[in-house]
């Protein structure tokens, strides 16, 4: 198979798990589902979704020679998940002081 | 091996050594912009966290919640234009790399904005019946902070659209000069971005808000 078709295929791929994964998301809500599981569903196909994204769209992979624009995006998330994290953290505990 | 000569130079699709000097500039450029679209990723993350904090009772402050302002319906059909104008922006990276021509370019182009404009519509047709209903971003923090998150989504894609509109001029004038094949690289890195962006606002703001 040629480069050309190959690539092509990825994408292809990419948007088909994205679709699945989607509708795997909406179905959760829309159908017969508890709280808890359809918010799990909803969860990791999200995280699952952005990975594929990032794999087939953003051609952003471990095995590449280029590890800055990963390093980029970890590092990202990081400070992300500290300032996320801390302001969620002091507005629920301020939210229970004020009931 | 020498770092210069391999494929995967920068994040996104890479045009190639086939494409020489184009492929090579590419580098320094794409991962530059790499780094602003880290930093945008913090600016929406610190909306999601805003987002969050602004959804128990004390945020909706009496007002319409989700249950009678969203339609998932809608917003469904939000999410498949986008992946759709994904698909057809990829498309279009796809003809710059294996040399199909300006005209192939502009054509996946044009397709990806109109997708885009598909979904920009139901989106302005989703505020305008929120509003229409009572939920007005002035009504409570959890509606200024979603109008915060949604609508500077929303902001980004119309700057995408203005974008497409520049580089379909530039493809017309100057065609596939090596400076335009970095600038359509650069396009499909943002394009791509705002799909996944996408992703967190429907799952976060719409799938959860309505479970």
């Amino acid at each position: 198979m040629s480069e050309a078709r190959r690539e092509r295929r990825n994408y292809l791929l990419g948007t088909g798990l994205s679709i699945l994964l989607t509708l795997l998301a909406f179905g959760s809500v829309i159908g017969p589902f508890g709280k808890t599981i359809a918010l799990w569903v909803i969860s990791v196909s999200a995280v699952v979704q952005i990975l594929v994204q990032l794999r087939f769209f953003l051609h952003i992979g471990l095995g590449r020679q280029k590890r800055e624009d990963l390093l980029l995006i970890l590092f990202s998330l990081l400070l992300l998940s500290i300032m996320v994290g801390g302001t969620l953290w002091i507005l629920t505990n301020l939210a229970q002081r004020m009931t | 091996m020498n770092n210069r000569m391999s494929a995967h130079l920068h994040p996104g699709l890479n045009l190639g050594p086939a494409h020489g000097a184009a492929h090579e500039r590419s580098e320094t450029v794409l991962f530059g912009f790499w780094v602003f679209l880290m930093s945008d990723f913090i600016t929406f993350g610190i909306l999601f966290a805003t987002y969050a904090a602004n959804t128990g009772h004390i945020g909706l402050a009496g007002g319409p919640g989700p249950g009678d302002l969203f339609d998932l319906k809608s917003i469904g059909l939000q999410t498949g234009f986008l992946l759709a104008s994904s698909l057809t922006c990829g498309m279009a990276s796809l003809s710059l790399k294996y040399d199909e021509g300006a005209s192939r370019v502009a054509q996946w182009l044009v397709v990806t904005a109109l997708l885009g404009a598909g979904f920009l519509a139901f989106e302005v047709r989703d505020f305008a019946s929120m509003i229409s209903s009572g939920g007005t971003p002035m009504r409570s923090a959890w509606l200024s902070s979603l109008y915060a998150l949604v609508g500077l989504h929303g902001l980004h894609v119309t700057m995408g659209l203005i974008w497409i509109a520049v580089m379909l001029a530039l493809l017309a004038v100057v065609g596939l000069s090596d400076r335009v094949k970095t600038r359509l690289l650069l396009f499909a890195l943002y394009w791509h971005f705002l799909d996944l962006l996408w992703i967190g606002i429907f799952s976060v703001v719409f799938l959860t808000g309505m479970r």
